[in-house]
């Protein structure tokens, strides 16, 4: 009989599952590290330069030495900070940024937790990411911070009830809150995909995505020309590094999100032509992955005020008017909604 | 009402935002103008005013008179000369120190030159590694000078025709 019998069934489960959770989140380190390295290229690109290109070739080792050296920086605690709160806030924010990628369904069998309310889940874990942002403000005990926390919590808050509302209609068409049945229901080519009926809410959940991920051109909680660097300017080393991890591992959760719940994920838009793959869900991430980018090198940021009128006056109405269309819709059996 | 329409229509079918991403992802595709600085330099004017130096004639003799005019004319103070007579009789100078920290490489003391003795040459990597070694004394500049004649010549005579 071999060690692995003698464990208790508990013990199995929890090194199964340490093992299934690492398979996902050291992967999703890489990309984290490597989106780094491909946002300072795209946006050097962008902007006539050649972007790092010195440590290793093609500077393909970028990441690596910036995250060397962000471990081996001190981490300062500024005095009169709250020093529990100051350290258990990256934390707070990074645990719900990895912890949200165990319902991402990357193909039909390939999950980590198969749960039915994987989208209710999801809204959950990236709503909790916020209070990590404000309890970073409040506890650096910074003026800068303290706006910046203050702008980012406004911020979620109106963004996160139009993104709720374009999530409740892809459950309406798809009738289901697990994400792997949501993609399933897309299945049948590229005229099935959600985004076709549903083209305003994914415009929805696109903006308010970038709003929610505090990326240009809504990253006015870390304005660096007004306020510094907004809710994270006391951290340094490895502190700093953690909330940049979430950040970046949100980006792509968003990216994914778009690929699974509007374009049909895994899915092939040719069903006759090319057969499903992980590759299909891949490459539609990296899409909207590199659509974040783009978005950063062209727009300028957007004034408070703006964000928040955009926010409650144009993408909650957008959204309420559509989702009662989509109602409509479904109760007539129309065409795509049904 | 037109207008009005035409507004809406405008905003929500992001196509002002479209033409802005047509911009920047044009400019992905374009040229990239980065220079690898250590590797690749951008060209240098002759009249590029770098670090200074005292040059001689030919026959091996300093040029400086100790006039004093660069001292005077020197906006930020940073030329210090003193001077003394040989036993033949001609003027010239014992200390001339110029203070980097106080220079401000506006070429003055060049303009001011009567015998083209003090130049500024078009050396700009340099760095001092203790106290102190930011005062040019007159050894050091006189080396410089030495060390880059050629090049000094070359850009003097290419600026001539504009003088």
């Amino acid at each position: 009989m071999s060690i692995w019998g003698w464990l208790h069934e508990y013990v199995q489960f929890t090194i199964y599952s340490g093992v299934k959770a690492l398979m996902i989140l050291l992967p999703l380190f890489i990309v984290v590290a490597y989106y780094t390295y491909a946002e300072r290229k795209v946006i050097g690109y962008m902007q006539s330069r050649k972007g790092p290109n010195r440590v290793g070739p093609k500077g393909l080792l970028q990441p690596f030495a910036d995250m060397i050296k962000l471990m081996f920086k001190e981490i300062i605690i500024p005095t009169n900070s709250n020093r529990y709160l100051f350290i258990i806030a990256p934390v707070i924010t990074f645990a719900p940024a990895m912890a949200a990628w165990a319902v991402i369904p990357f193909n039909d069998t390939l999950v980590f937790s198969n749960i039915n309310a994987g989208l209710l889940y999801i809204l959950a874990m990236t709503s909790v990411g916020v209070y990590g942002v404000i309890i970073a403000g409040w506890a650096s005990n910074s003026k800068y911070a303290l706006i910046g926390a203050m702008r980012s919590a406004a911020q979620i808050v109106a963004y996160e009830i139009a993104m709720g509302f374009a999530l409740v209609g892809v459950l309406m068409v798809a009738g289901s809150l697990n994400l792997g049945e949501i993609v399933n229901s897309q299945s049948g080519g590229i005229g099935e995909w959600f985004f076709i009926p549903l083209l305003p809410l994914f415009f929805v959940y696109l903006i308010s995505g970038v709003a929610e991920t505090n990326r240009a051109p809504f990253d006015v909680a870390e304005g660096e020309s007004e306020i510094v660097a907004g809710f994270h300017v006391e951290y340094s080393g490895m502190t700093f590094a953690v909330f940049f991890l979430a950040e970046y591992a949100n980006m792509i959760l968003i990216a994914m999100l778009c690929a699974l719940l509007f374009f049909g994920g895994w899915l092939s838009p040719f069903p006759d032509l090319v057969g499903d793959s992980i590759g299909w869900l891949f490459g539609k991430t990296a899409v909207f992955m590199l659509l974040f980018l783009w978005f950063r090198a062209t727009f300028p940021r957007y004034r408070y005020d703006q964000i928040m009128r955009l926010g409650w006056k144009v993408l909650l109405p957008v959204t309420i008017f559509w989702l009662f269309v989509e109602g409509v819709a479904i109760y007539f059996e129309v065409g795509l909604f049904v | 009402m037109f207008a009005k329409i035409q507004f809406y229509l405008k905003s929500f079918l992001f196509l002002e935002l479209l033409k802005g991403m047509n911009v920047t992802g044009r400019y992905f595709f374009r040229k990239k103008i980065t220079v690898q600085y250590p590797e690749e330099k951008t060209p240098i004017s002759p009249r590029f005013r770098g670090l200074h130096a005292l040059r001689r004639y030919a026959n091996g003799e300093e040029r400086c008179i100790a006039c004093k005019l660069c001292e005077a004319v020197c906006p930020a103070l940073a030329i210090t000369i003193e001077s003394e007579q040989r036993a033949d009789g001609t003027r010239r100078t014992t200390r001339y120190d110029i203070d980097l920290f106080k220079c401000i490489y506006c070429g003055f003391c060049e303009e001011a030159c009567p015998v083209d003795a003090i130049v500024e040459t078009n050396i700009f990597e340099y760095h001092f590694e203790n106290r102190g070694e930011n005062i040019m004394t007159k050894e050091k500049l006189l080396e410089i000078g030495d060390r880059y004649e050629t090049q000094l010549a070359a850009d003097r005579s290419a600026d001539a025709p504009y003088r």
